[in-house]
């Protein structure tokens, strides 16, 4: 009975609900999967570009969710991850590095000390000292990146060579990395799906309603925290190795606070703390960001409000406008 | 760093300091006693420089265009609090985050389309555009010192009433304990919307005393809203005492870091590393500072718990 | 909604090209502060490309205007959207060179020419030079190396100088001294954005130093012209600047900024003919005065013409092409202009010096002439 207590309402009605966002998790990911075939026909490269950007930000998002949607900890440094994962890729392709294992273990050692050090100095805070205290790592990260000048400082830097994975090019920018990074995606996905619903996942929650409860019952809430602050770091890092690999280029920029504030946008309007949610947020936002800067260049007229009115008439964000109230999509 | 440097240095940290505070004390009342975070309150910042910009154009006198443009502000910022606000109390901060990030992205654009993308200047007041000869090399314009009196003076006057009038008590009430305010009898929904149109106000005018110095732009306030959350974490939120003390005290060390960070690398390393790190560094302090203040004292310097 | 609906349904659609068109896909930052510059960029190619009847080297030309946002990922976006959407024969862009490189091998190994109106990065000119690439305006460094010749060759005995801190600001101190061989007094970093300048300001009254060098671009140097003006340094130091007293500035600066003095390729008062009948045409247009970013987009549109007319409209071979590109066959509205190896301009650089005209309107006059014929110093590490 315990068990339960600690988990919450939504289990209790179990596998139906559980199995329907599943369902509709595996065709978003399954649409995606299309989106190569579907091109040829019409769009071309241009839209498969996009998609891919946005499956790249969805990763980061999703690791994010973790963070913010099961523990209630919102981080605004998180593109620090991202920038981070894009420059050791970048360093490592630019002094001679192309084989993608040692570059990929790089990218997660160095991810994981980052965010093991800043997630145990930011995580004895909580609420919008935690905000804070995230951004400003977030910024120191940033400065630093910005003061690379051998790596071309704030100019960037044009990455000549790509990531190679036992002799192919897997992540070279085209169809390779859109199914590398689609494999990525569906992994982190269902990944952080089945850690969610998972007892990890249930402890990292009630965390998240009631702390002083949970560490009644014995678990060390910071631990757990620490633990999926790591995770969200390395999988946010593996995002950025695909940022480097797709836009063949390393700027700052990536890790500025901006790009935290615009992951936090995708997660909070897709729907927070729900299996799809940071997914469809990532797509959502980058798609129309696109779109309406299509029709004009004073796109923010329009995307702003959008956003107030998606906060003030779709409240748990776009997954709750695709399922039935009170489920969890 | 000569002695003379030292103090003028201080004196222009001083100076960024009060700004700083007229910006953060809106932010501080309203995320005190509201809890609400107000992403838009750098916008409202902006806006009230660009309306005394458009009112002098009219009216050619400063101080008029400032009293209607901070007019102007209050209703404005009102009109944000009836419509979309309002209903955003009860939700989560980070519903309250996305919707005020809307609001930004649509009000610098708007600002853009109605006054162009360039940077505009509207001249000091005739009245204050005299300088002070400070060193043989050195002016310094008697508006700059009068924006840090006028600074000191408001926070002067939020201290007295918040401290001894009665809406100040009920803000201070409503910053430890809204619900129970509320079921004292008082109108809860009006306290929150004086706090917020005074917040707004605050912002605006300290966006138009800026103006004349710093110039106008869209997204002025961007940058000075993420320095503003800087100076009510380390004050301490919903302390009017703690966003002063919090202000000056990023203020000076922004500004004086800022000189004194590149002399200080000159001494461990070499002149073209020391100008590598040394204006990177001088960028992070305040976030360091805040850094250090979280660690020691996470609540802030002056907690508005009991305190202002 | 049905607005929305098309938007998404043209990202689908892939355009088909008639062979006859040429398109022209403008990259420039249209957002915030620096929309200036990109404005100036868009208007001064629209006004070419209306000089020349809506044709382009003798085809019909489309221009695709796209906002970089100052953002490098939004910037790659919307490239590969000029390259694969609406299949571009050219790209001219950027005002910003952390922009340029994020688009530089996209359009680079598309095989599609790239022409910069104004970003000029040294790995550009140097070892990372393409074939595909050319610049109509100058390598990053020159402006500033001007002033430091100047400098020098005035006998100044000290500078306090004083950048932004990024790429373009380290570029900028380097570049002055390059040939200042005097004291340097301070130099001193700020970050960008910066808006309270009464701590550099206070350094530099008690540095005692002659003149001041700076590089404060766009709402930087409106407040830096001002704030120092209003201290009195004015009088005291002269003002050395390379981006921070020009068209794009001047409107707000005013009496600020009288008598200081910046360093380019060219300024609204030259003595050309078609340099002068470019000016008043564009101020005819628009309403404000032509800067330096407007020059070279208009060469760059005269460029393209040239090149396209060379080859006879057959764009499909890209040698001869860039071989016509090359050439510059094209009078430009600065007089004298080639390309070095590098494809970067041999061109003559200038002290300018701001004056207010006889109509109250602010702009700069050249002063003196510093470099004649001046190449960057990164052509050697460039293999062409």
């Amino acid at each position: 009975m315990r068990e339960l207590s600690v988990a919450g309402a939504e289990t209790l009605s179990g596998k139906q609900r559980i199995d329907r966002s599943l369902l509709i998790g595996i065709c978003i990911l399954a649409v995606l999967a299309l989106t190569p075939f579907v091109t040829e026909i019409a769009g071309g490269n241009y839209v498969l570009n996009l998609v891919l950007k946005a499956m790249i930000l969805a990763i980061a998002a999703v690791s994010l969710d973790l963070l913010i949607g099961h523990g209630g900890l919102v981080s605004f440094g998180h593109a620090a991850f991202l920038g981070l994962g894009s420059y050791v890729t970048g360093i490592a392709l630019t002094e001679g590095i192309t084989n993608a294992l040692p570059v990929l273990g790089l990218v997660l050692l160095i991810c994981g000390l980052f965010a093991l050090i800043t997630g145990a100095i930011s995580l004895r805070t909580s609420g919008v000292y935690f905000i804070m205290i995230t951004l400003a790592f977030g910024q120191m990260l940033f400065f630093s990146l910005s003061s690379l000048s051998s790596y071309g400082g704030d100019d960037g830097l044009t990455l000549w060579d790509s990531p190679v994975l036992f002799g192919q090019n897997v992540f070279l920018a085209g169809s390779g990395l859109f199914y590398s990074t689609l494999i990525i995606l569906a992994l982190t996905w269902f990944f952080v799906g089945r850690l969610s619903v998972s007892r990890f996942g249930r402890v990292l929650r009630a965390g998240k309603e009631n702390p002083v409860r949970v560490g009644t019952m014995g678990f060390d809430i910071f631990h757990y925290r620490l633990i999926a602050y790591v995770i969200a770091g390395l999988l946010a890092g593996v995002a950025g190795f695909l940022t480097a690999c797709h836009a063949e280029f390393i700027s700052p920029s990536t890790a500025a606070w901006q790009n935290s504030g615009n992951l936090i946008i995708m997660v909070v309007l897709g729907g927070m703390g729900t299996r799809n949610g940071a997914l469809l947020g990532a797509i959502f936002v980058v798609l129309i960001e696109e779109s309406l800067s299509l029709i004009t260049h004073e796109w923010k007229l329009i995307f702003g409000p959008l956003l107030v009115f998606i906060v003030l008439f779709a409240k748990g964000g776009l997954v709750s406008l695709i399922t039935r109230p009170g489920g969890r999509a | 760093m000569t002695f003379t440097l030292l103090l003028i240095q201080i004196l222009n940290g001083a100076q960024y300091g009060v700004l700083l505070f007229l910006i953060a004390a809106g932010l501080t009342l309203v995320f005190g006693v509201m809890g609400f975070i107000n992403l838009a309150h750098g916008v409202q910042y902006m806006i009230g420089a660009y309306l005394t910009f458009m009112f002098l154009s009219i009216t050619g006198n400063f101080f008029v265009a400032l009293l209607l443009g901070l007019i102007t502000a209050l209703v404005l910022g009102l009109a944000l609090e009836v419509l979309i606000f309002r209903h955003l109390y009860d939700r989560d901060h980070l519903d309250q985050v996305l919707a005020t990030f809307g609001i930004i992205l649509f009000v610098n654009e708007a600002v853009k389309v109605i006054w162009g993308p360039g940077t505009l200047t509207i001249p000091t007041p005739e009245i204050l555009s005299a300088s002070l000869q400070l060193t043989d090399n050195l002016l310094y314009p008697v508006y700059r010192l009068s924006l840090i009196v006028v600074g000191i003076i408001v926070a002067a006057g939020l201290y007295l009433i918040v401290t001894k009038t009665r809406v100040g008590m009920l803000i201070r009430a409503g910053a430890t304990n809204a619900d129970m305010v509320s079921a004292l009898g008082v109108n809860i929904r009006r306290l929150f919307t004086i706090v917020f149109g005074f917040g707004a106000m605050l912002a605006g005018f300290a966006g138009a005393l800026a103006a004349p110095v710093f110039t106008i732009e869209p997204g002025m306030g961007d940058d000075l809203l993420i320095v503003a959350f800087v100076v009510i974490i380390i004050g301490g939120i919903g302390s009017i005492r703690g966003a002063f003390i919090a202000a000056l005290l990023v203020g000076l060390i922004d500004t004086l870091g800022r000189t004194l960070a590149t002399d200080a690398m000159n001494l461990i390393f070499d002149a073209s590393a020391a100008n590598q790190i040394g204006p990177s560094l001088a960028s992070m302090l305040i976030y360091i500072f805040m850094a250090a203040v979280l660690f020691f004292r996470p609540q802030g310097l002056f907690p508005a718990r009991g305190a202002v | 909604m049905k607005k929305l609906i098309c938007a998404l349904g043209t990202l689908l659609l892939a355009t088909t090209a008639r062979a006859e068109d040429l398109k022209i896909g403008l990259v420039v930052t249209l957002s915030g502060p620096p929309a200036v510059l990109g404005k100036q960029i868009e208007d001064a190619f629209k006004l070419a490309v209306d000089d020349m009847g809506g044709k382009v080297g003798g085809l019909d030309t489309e221009l695709f205007v796209v906002d970089s946002e100052l953002k490098p990922d939004v910037a790659l976006t919307r490239v590969k959207g000029l390259l694969e959407r609406d299949e571009v024969d050219f790209v001219v862009g950027t005002v910003f060179s952390n922009v340029l490189g994020a688009i530089f091998k996209p359009v680079t190994r598309s095989e599609t020419f790239l022409i910069s109106p104004n970003a000029g990065p040294s790995t550009l000119a140097g070892k990372n030079c393409s074939p595909y690439f050319f610049s109509t305006s100058y390598q990053n460094n020159q402006n500033f190396e001007v002033l430091g010749q100047h400098a020098q060759e005035q006998g100044i005995k000290s500078v306090f100088m004083m950048a932004p801190n990024y790429q373009a600001g380290r570029d900028a101190m380097n570049g002055f001294k390059k040939y200042y061989k005097g004291e340097i007094t301070n130099e001193v970093f700020t970050p960008l954005g910066h808006k309270d300048f009464s701590a550099e300001i206070a350094q530099m009254s008690t540095s005692d130093a002659e003149a001041l060098f700076t590089f404060m671009p766009g709402g930087m140097g409106v407040r830096f012209v001002k704030q120092f003006r209003d201290a009195g340094l004015a009088d005291k130091m002269k003002f050395l600047s390379a981006f921070t007293v020009d068209e794009a500035t001047l409107p707000a600066q005013k009496d600020a900024a009288l008598g200081f003095f910046g360093a380019t390729t060219w300024a609204p008062n030259l003595d050309l003919p078609q340099s002068e009948a470019f000016v008043a045409a564009f101020e005819g247009k628009y309403g404000y005065i032509p800067g330096g970013f407007a020059m070279q987009a208009y060469d760059a549109a005269l460029l393209i013409d040239s090149a396209v007319r060379a080859v006879g409209g057959d764009l499909s071979d890209k040698d001869a092409l860039r071989k016509a590109l090359e050439a510059a066959d094209f009078q430009s509205l600065r007089g004298k202009f080639s390309f070095n190896n590098n494809h970067f301009p041999v061109q003559d650089f200038y002290l300018l010096r701001v004056a207010q005209r006889d109509d109250g309107k602010y702009w700069t006059e050249i002063d003196t002439k510093v470099f004649e014929d001046y190449t960057d110093s990164f052509a050697s590490e460039c293999k062409m």
